[in-house]
């Protein structure tokens, strides 16, 4: 799991061009969305093409991904529950 | 001092009619455009519905008499038949008599050609000759050469969704400075993977019939079209005694200055382009008479507009229906499509149908018009909101 | 159009320099674009993360906003009147591309809306408005080269009917490594006239 949370932080900085941002800045349960980290509804979007590409997990509806979305530690328990690759 | 700009043409090709007439009967009749896609081949066929005409380019490039060597992208096929439907419309013989101008505007150009060729350029010189066509402003520039107008103003704009709704504003605002005393103003896009994929990315693409303004609305449907409309000024009207459609009495363009692409909330960019468009009118929000509505059917925007169209119009909001449900949206072409759809709402003193509409939109108790509906109409209010916040507003009138 | 209006000030990048009203404020040769225009906004303050998530043409319209408004003090925390009328040769075909290239493929088929939110080219427009909140009219024009006479009837018409304060004109254009922007704003008050003769003079600076 650990691997993971690390991954993950990795590719969402890299994803969604957080650039001002280093991994030792994201905790495992800061809010991603709204005032915590600041991503928008585009950044949400990203994040559920991530999901297919590098887990195999395809989401259809935007608003599932918000609950996934929630932290580091969500998405993580998360994708390790579903993922196919 | 608000002398409305006069309307002598209108031309239309879209799902649902290859001219005004078919358009016309079509939304009499609630026919709708809406289908699976049959002339692009993707891998969304099965989840997609779209407004597509029904000609193929081959059919069009004959229409037109065009040569087989010629680079004639989709959109410029299109719109080069629409145009020259609203010329004839308009009466005109001999365009260059008056100074005249071509405001056309699109999205995505000869995007068609390019991303079917684009990979057999290197072997095959032939189809070469559609790199050129790829350009935004290509289609405008063939445009011109179909009605003569290729040693005037032609100009193009592109701002998405609401890109033919400011062609109109800039035509109407260059008659009334006097810069020109003519000019032909609309738009064009068609169907193209380009815009498929990029919509599917942002998840707003519905596999149904869309149905704006509906509580379980699941997004947009795309469509292909093209409109153009002639505008002139009082000095041709005086000398050519011609009947006039309707006027551009008002309009407006604000930006939301909210995300790249989503509405904001409440819709302060469009609230702010109704106001404006009012005042430029010189008329009160109870003089509107009908609203086509921008109503993409996307939860995002049928919230944001419904909110503002609250803001403006308060507890006396006229009857309003989108046409997207027939149609689709057709992207740089919407508003010129619906401002014809708003002048044959005004010259027969009728409300068209929103379409597909099943569950009141839990946000507020505002209903779109489900049935086609007689109704003596003054004026009509045409929204047009595109991506980047480029929000605006037209509105036609029955008098000057 | 009698009344006349004036240009307050104007900034240029192009040949990987930034110049306010003629005066370099940065420079740095041997940089690709991309390149450049990320340490153009580290050197200059510039303290707008959403910079990164924008593409080319938004950055490079966002920069040169940003030191022409800076010089003018406009304070992005309260509402301003002020039109925007942008217009290039390009588009948005720097973008376009990078969407093509995600789509094309049919076994590595991962579009990106964050890709394709900024295929049109007046996106730039609406990342400035977010920016400085502006809520006034706004248009973007596409032409073969820099129209200086379009440019300056359409701002003249917008102040003398009073559609707006001013009016932030300009030309943003890019397409990979080719890549121009010229911004001014056109104000009510000053000292320098609003003519075609000065704008082309200007752009040519």
């Amino acid at each position: 799991m650990k691997t993971l949370k690390q991954e993950l932080k990795e590719n969402i900085i890299e994803q969604l061009n957080l650039e001002d941002l280093a991994i030792e800045d994201i905790n495992d349960d800061d809010i991603l969305f709204g005032d915590g980290l600041g991503l928008d509804s585009i950044d949400g979007l990203e994040l559920i093409v991530m999901l297919d590409k590098n887990y195999g997990i395809k989401l259809t509806d935007p608003k599932e991904g918000r609950a996934i979305f929630e932290s580091i530690e969500v998405m993580a328990k998360y994708i390790s529950e579903n993922r196919t690759k | 001092m608000s002398r409305g700009v006069a309307i002598t043409g209108m031309g239309i090709i879209s799902a649902i009619g290859n001219n005004v007439e078919e358009n016309y009967e079509s939304l009499l009749e609630g026919k709708t455009g809406i289908s699976r896609v049959s002339k692009i081949k993707t891998i969304h066929r099965d989840d997609i519905m779209v407004g597509e005409i029904s000609f193929t380019n081959q059919e069009l490039e004959q229409q037109l008499g065009l040569s087989s060597d010629n680079n004639y992208s989709r959109a410029a096929l299109l719109g080069s038949i629409a145009a020259k439907q609203a010329i004839v419309n308009a009466g005109i013989s001999n365009i260059n008599k008056y100074k005249t101008g071509l405001i056309s505007s699109n999205s995505v150009g000869g995007m068609d050609m390019t991303e079917a060729h684009f990979y057999d350029y290197f072997q095959n010189d032939a189809i070469q000759k559609y790199i050129n066509g790829h350009h935004s402003g290509d289609s405008s520039q063939k445009i011109a050469e179909q009605l003569g107008l290729e040693k005037s103003f032609v100009t193009t704009i592109s701002t998405a969704c609401s890109s033919s709704a400011n062609a109109i504003i800039l035509g109407a605002r260059l008659i009334k400075s006097g810069q020109l005393d003519r000019v032909i103003v609309g738009g064009v896009d068609c169907l193209t993977k380009f815009t498929i994929n990029g919509f599917k990315s942002l998840m707003i693409l519905s596999d149904t019939f869309n149905s704006p303004f509906d509580e379980d609305r699941k997004g947009l449907n795309l469509g292909e079209a093209s409109a153009f409309l002639v505008l002139e000024s009082d000095k041709v009207l005086q000398a050519k005694n011609k009947p006039v459609l309707g006027y551009v009495k008002g309009y407006a363009n604000t930006k939301d200055a909210y995300h790249q692409t989503a509405s904001s909330d409440n819709g302060d960019g469009a609230t702010l382009a109704m106001e404006k468009a009012l005042k430029v009118a010189q008329l009160s929000s109870k003089d509107i008479t009908y609203i086509n509505a921008h109503g993409t059917a996307t939860i995002n925007n049928d919230l944001s507009e419904g909110r503002a169209i609250l803001r403006v119009f308060g507890n006396d909001v006229p009857l309003f229906s989108s046409t997207k449900a027939y149609t689709g949206h057709t992207l740089a072409a919407a508003g010129a499509i619906e401002a014809v759809y708003s002048i044959l709402a005004l010259q027969n003193n009728i409300v068209f149908p929103n379409l597909n509409f099943k569950t009141q939109m839990k946000e507020f108790n505002i209903t779109p018009q489900l049935e086609l509906k007689e109704k003596e109409l003054q004026t009509v209010m045409s929204n047009s909101f595109g991506f980047g916040g480029n929000c605006s507003t037209v509105i036609f009138s029955k008098k000057q | 159009m009698n009344s006349n209006y004036y240009i307050s000030s104007f900034c240029s990048i192009k040949n990987n320099t930034i110049s306010l009203n003629g005066s370099m404020v940065y420079s740095n040769e041997n940089m690709e674009f991309l390149e450049f225009i990320k340490a153009a906004y580290k050197s200059l303050d510039t303290n707008y993360p959403k910079f990164f998530k924008m593409d080319g043409l938004s950055k490079l319209a966002i920069l040169a906003a940003h030191v022409l408004f800076k010089n003018e003090n406009i304070n992005q925390d309260k509402d301003n009147d002020i039109a925007v009328v942008f217009s290039n040769k390009s588009s948005s075909i720097d973008t376009d591309r990078k969407h093509q290239k995600s789509i094309e493929n049919k076994d590595d088929y991962y579009p990106s809306p964050a890709i394709f939110v900024y295929t049109l080219p007046n996106i730039c427009i609406g990342e400035i408005s977010i920016k400085y909140k502006l809520f006034s009219e706004n248009s973007f024009f596409i032409f073969e080269n820099f129209s200086a006479q379009h440019l300056l009837d359409y701002a003249n018409s917008l102040l003398s009917a009073g559609k707006t304060e001013k009016v932030l004109c300009g030309w943003v254009e890019l397409d990979g490594n080719q890549y121009e922007a010229y911004l001014y704003l056109v104000t009510k008050i000053g000292t320098i006239l609003h003519s075609k003769e000065n704008i082309i003079k200007f752009y040519n600076t």
